[in-house]
This record gives structure tokens, sequence and C-alpha cells, in this order.
């Protein structure tokens, strides 16, 4: 073992700073110090993995499929005592609760994260392009934005469940379409603050093309902040999705999504009240865990805004 | 004052307008027509049939002079008949607003009660036990679904407990406006409706306040010997509560749509209930009729609270 090394890990022992290797690295390491967002990551990553393998998981642990109705056992209570695919019982016709929440994260996961990316594309396309030509642009972006915020969300996507029918894919790009003005919000008030830089103001001198600028000194710059609230915009379709699925507009049953669950378990409040609980827990700790990712993210990525969401301690 | 009134006023049209071209887009472009939606469930019907209903509709006309019929009902708040109460959309929804307008009125005030004081509590004891619960139970408040937490007042609260009612607006039989057995009914979705403005108010105010004890003209009050009550409470708190102004457009377009969640758990015959209902049975008139009235409701209230902002922030006026 070398001299160096050993420094090295007394370094780390010590809690020494690690010599600085880039942002994005520096981001990750930052974030690997941070206990609480990597729970949230861990449990997020827990989430995405069972629902990618709810087919395996459904097929060789648990041993029944989603829609597989079992009459004896309706409304059975939750117990590790029951074979695996009744731990977390069974609903008002026997299915397993279990098997149904693990197809449901796969639902209410893949819109959440789809629409979000779809927010997130148009709402920095639009919000960086109107900040930076401003004029009858801007006007135009800005008019699209209070538009969709002058209608109250759920409203806008029960018109559109009541006038589309709406699969997991096109419920997606729905909230997409119509939800991205926070985001366009955000990226067009950063572009207004980046563009009077001196550094974009020498590009400009010295004959970059706005196209170039855009995208290597502007949006480079805005990234981290909105990869933060990009996080946050999943938690919020998660809840948009599971609000608008359970009022019965959504996704429609036979699949199975978070929010669906629960529009079934309402009748049900003395027979299974775990109908109500199991789903709807599930939602809130993921949603929860994705407020606590968003906030550790914006701490790694940018130190200076460390505490400003209020979500947690202040340092 | 009143220039920047009239400002914000002429501002909304171009809001308005984009309401209401983004919903004529909607139907038009869905694929169920008008026709289809009016005649859910009948199939003995001629392509003739249709096509006279259609030209009765006024649907075989140019889309822009469709859109320009659309603009002039809905500026005359005529969005046609239920297609099952065969009444006027826009009176149903005019007898269901005041139902609305008492939860959602007392919900903002329940929020703004608790919220303020647990965001100055929060401030006063940074980093203690008091500050760390508050905010802890605020971003548990914005993680858990309304509807959730609805079911589980009703599941505890109502059905296990017994304690509150599960629904509507009176007990059967009583019919009384405001009295005990209406305010019972009501802490549920009260609170409910709270939650979107609980889930804010205590960690704004909470941020605010920190900014604002740090600052220069608080030092100076503290030093000349003012009681610490008057500092916070008088000094400190008004400045605070300046900012509050700006979250009520988002509370209010929470409000807006968690109407329907509220009004559909509890069913409370409001206008969420009734945009519910009627999506339900595809009764198409009245949803878009409660669409664009809450649209609207929400872009006049935005306009009330740039209004209230300008009043008590000169600089906001002054700036502009």
């Amino acid at each position: 073992m070398s001299s160096q090394t050993v420094v090295a890990e007394l370094n780390v022992a010590a809690g020494a700073p690690r010599r600085a290797a880039g942002f994005w690295s520096d981001a990750i390491w930052r974030l690997r110090q941070d206990r609480t967002t990597m729970v949230a990551l861990g449990f997020v990553g827990l989430m995405v993995a069972a629902a990618l393998g709810a087919d395996l998981l459904a097929e060789h642990v648990f041993r029944i499929s989603f829609a597989k109705q079992d009459l004896l056992r309706t409304f059975e209570r939750p117990s590790l005592a029951n074979e695996p695919a009744f731990w977390l019982g069974a609903d008002n016709i026997g299915r397993s609760e279990i098997v149904r929440l693990l197809y449901g994260a796969r639902v209410s996961l893949a819109v959440g994260f789809f629409a979000a990316l779809c927010q997130f594309t148009i709402g920095l396309a639009l919000g960086v392009s109107a900040g930076y030509f401003k004029g009858w642009w801007d006007d135009v972006v800005v008019w699209m934005i209070s538009t969709l915020n002058g209608i109250p969300t759920l409203y806008l996507l029960i018109i559109v469940g009541l006038l589309f029918r709406l699969d997991p894919v096109s419920l997606a790009l729905f909230i997409g379409l119509l939800g991205w003005t926070g985001e366009a919000n955000l990226a067009r008030g950063q572009t207004f603050a980046w563009r009077e830089r001196d550094f974009v103001v020498a590009a400009r001198t010295i004959g970059a093309t706005p196209g170039r600028i855009m995208l290597r000194h502007i949006v480079p710059n805005i990234l981290p902040i909105m990869v933060v609230t990009a996080t946050i915009t999943i938690a919020g379709v998660i809840l948009a999705e599971s609000a608008i699925s359970f009022l019965g507009f959504g996704i429609q049953p036979p699949v199975p999504s978070w929010g669906n669950m629960l529009t079934g378990a309402t009748g049900y409040y003395y027979k299974g009240p775990h109908l109500i609980l199991v789903p709807g827990v599930a939602i809130s700790v993921t949603v929860l865990c994705l407020y606590l990712i968003g906030d550790g993210l914006r701490d790694a990525l940018d130190p200076r805004l460390r505490g400003t969401t209020g979500v947690r301690r202040k340092r | 004052m009143g220039r920047y009134v009239l400002r914000r006023l002429i501002q909304a049209i171009p809001t308005l307008f984009g309401i209401m071209l983004l919903t004529f887009i909607l139907t038009r472009f869905s694929p169920a027509d008008p026709v289809r939606l009016m005649l859910a469930g009948q199939t003995d019907l001629t392509p003739e049939d249709r096509a006279a209903l259609a030209t009765s509709l006024g649907l075989d006309r140019p889309l822009p002079i469709q859109f320009a019929d659309y603009v002039w009902d809905t500026v005359r708040l005529d969005f046609g008949n239920s297609f099952y109460y065969h009444r006027p959309a826009i009176q149903m929804i005019a007898e269901r607003i005041p139902n609305t307008a008492q939860l959602a009125v007392t919900g903002l005030v329940v929020s703004l009660l608790i919220g303020v004081p647990l965001g100055i509590l929060a401030a006063l004891y940074r980093g203690r036990a008091a500050d760390h619960g508050i905010r802890f139970s605020s971003v548990l408040a914005t993680a858990m679904p309304d509807f959730f937490l609805g079911l589980l007042f009703i599941l505890f609260l109502g059905v296990q407990l017994r304690w509150f009612p599960i629904g509507s607006m009176n007990t059967i039989g009583e019919t009384c406006g405001l009295c005990w057995d209406r305010v019972w009914h009501m802490v549920g979705p009260v609170l409910l409706y709270a939650n979107g403005g609980l889930a804010v108010f205590p960690r704004f105010l909470r941020t605010e306040m920190l900014e604002i004890l740090a600052q220069d003209y608080i030092r100076t009050a503290r030093s000349k010997g003012l009681r610490e009550k008057l500092v916070v409470g008088t000094h400190a708190l008004r400045n605070a509560l300046i900012p509050v102004v700006t979250l009520l457009g988002g509370i209010l377009a929470i409000a807006f749509s968690g109407s329907v969640i509220v009004e559909s758990i509890f069913t409370w015959p409001g206008i969420g209930r009734l945009a519910f209902e009627a999506a339900n049975a595809k009764d198409y008139p009245v949803v878009q009729a409660v669409v664009i009235v809450s649209s609207f409701l929400l872009v006049l209230s935005y306009i009330l609270r740039d209004i209230a902002y300008a009043w008590v922030d000169p600089r906001i006026r002054i700036g502009k």
C-alpha cells in the first residue's frame, strides 16, 4: 500500500472534502453522503424493480395472476401467515392485493415517469426559447401557460377522460401535453437571468447562433434545477393519475392502477379497510420518497440552494 | 390602482379566449363526437337521423363558424340543456355554487388560522422538535393524496369511531342552512379542503419569518427594548404575511380541482360533485359548463389575488 492511498483513506475517514472532479461526479458524491435521500432512492428503486419484474414475481413468487379470482377468499385480511399471494390480503372478488399492487405500480410509475418526461421536454423547449427570444414568441408561450393554468387540472383531465378512451400511454401523453406550465415558467425565468450574463453576451458577439447559445450555454446551466423540478413533477403526476383514476375517468379496470384500486375500495369500509390502506400507503410513501429525492438532488446539485425547499432541516 | 385593475382585467381576455379554444379543440377532435355523446346507448337510429341531428346542432358548418358560435354562447353563459335533466346547465351550476363556496371559503379560513400560527411557531423554534414536527407533517400533507386522506377520515373517524357523518350536508330530515348539524357535516370536507393550504402555508411562512427576523429593522426594534411579542407579532408578521397573498392563487387552483375529490367522497352537492356525476352520466353540456365556469372563476380569483397583492404592496403597481 503506497503512502498516498493511506493519506487518501485518512482524509475520507476524517470527513475531509474530496478533491473536486467535475460537476456531475461531485454531485453524485454529495448525494451518497446524504442518508435520507439514499433511503428514499432505495425505496423508489425497489418499487421500480418490483414493477418491472411484476410478471416474474407474479408467476414464480406469488404464483397467481392479477386477474385471478378466488371467491372463497374475498376480503381476506393481510397476514404474513397467509401464503405469499395473500400477504396483503384479497380484494372484494378475491384477487391477490399484493400482485395487483405490483401491476398498479407498473402503471402508476410508468405514467408518472413518461408524463414528467413530456412535461420536462416541452417545458424546457418552450421556456428557454421564450426566455431567449422574448417578443411575440414569449407572448404566445405566456398565453399558453396562463390558459392552461386557468383550467383546474382535474377538470381538464375529466373532460379528456370523457372524450377519449384512455390507456396508460394516452393518459401519460395528455398529462404531459397539458401540464408543462410549471417547468416552462421556471425555464423561462432562469433563461431571462442567464441570457444577460457576460459569457452569453460574449458568445453572441462572436456570432454564435441562438440555437447554439441556448443549447451550449443556457440549457446546461439551468439543467440542475430543472432535474430537481422533474423529480417533484413525477410525484405530482403520480398524484394526478391516481386522483383521476380514483374518480373513474383515468385508467380503466381490469388494468390495476393505484388510483383505481381505491375506487373499488370505497364501498367496503367495514369488510375490507385494508383495501383502502394498502394502495393509499403505497401512493403516499412513493410520493414522499420522490419529494425527498428532489430535495436531496437540489442539495447535491447546487449546495447554495441547500434548504430552500424547506422540506428538510436547514443546515 | 384603477389603471392596474383595468390592465389586469384586459390581460384576462386572451386567457379566457384560450380556455374556450382549448375546450373547443378537445371536443371537436375527440373520437366521441357530440352526436354520439348525445345518443349514448341508442343504436336504433339511421344515419339520416344522425345527420339531421348534426345539422340541428350546427355541426355541418365550417369549424371557425362553429367556434364563433361557441364563444358567443359561452359569453352569454348559455351551455345548452343537460342531456338528462333537460334543464339549462348553467342553472344547475348556479344552484350548487353556494354549497361549494361554503366549503371552499371555510376551508381557506381554517387553513390560514392553523397554517399561519404553525409557520410562525416553526420559525421561532427553528431546529427544535416543534419545528421538525411541523415541517414533517406539512410534507406528509403534500405527499398524501387528498382522496386517501378523505377515505382515512371516513374510515377511522366516521365508520369506526362514529364521531362524524360520512357524507352529505345534513342529517336526513334536517334542512337547516347553518346550524350544528351542518357544522358537524362540514368538519370532514372542510379539513380536506384546508389540507391544500396546510401543506403550503406553514413552510412558506417559516421561510419568510426567518428571513425577516434576520433583518436590520428587527434588530433595531429589539435593541431599543421592544417586547419580543411586539417584534414578532407586529414588526415581523405584518411583512411576512404580504407574500402569502401570492400563494392564494395556487391554493385556489388546488381548491377548485380538489372540489371534485372532496365532494365526491363526502357526497356534498356542490359543483365538483355535479361535474363527477355528469361525467359519469356522459352528460357533456353539464361537464363543459362546470369546467368553463370554474375556469372563469379561477381566472377571476387570480385577478383578485393580483389586485390584493398590489394593494398591500405598493411596489408591485408602481414597479410595472
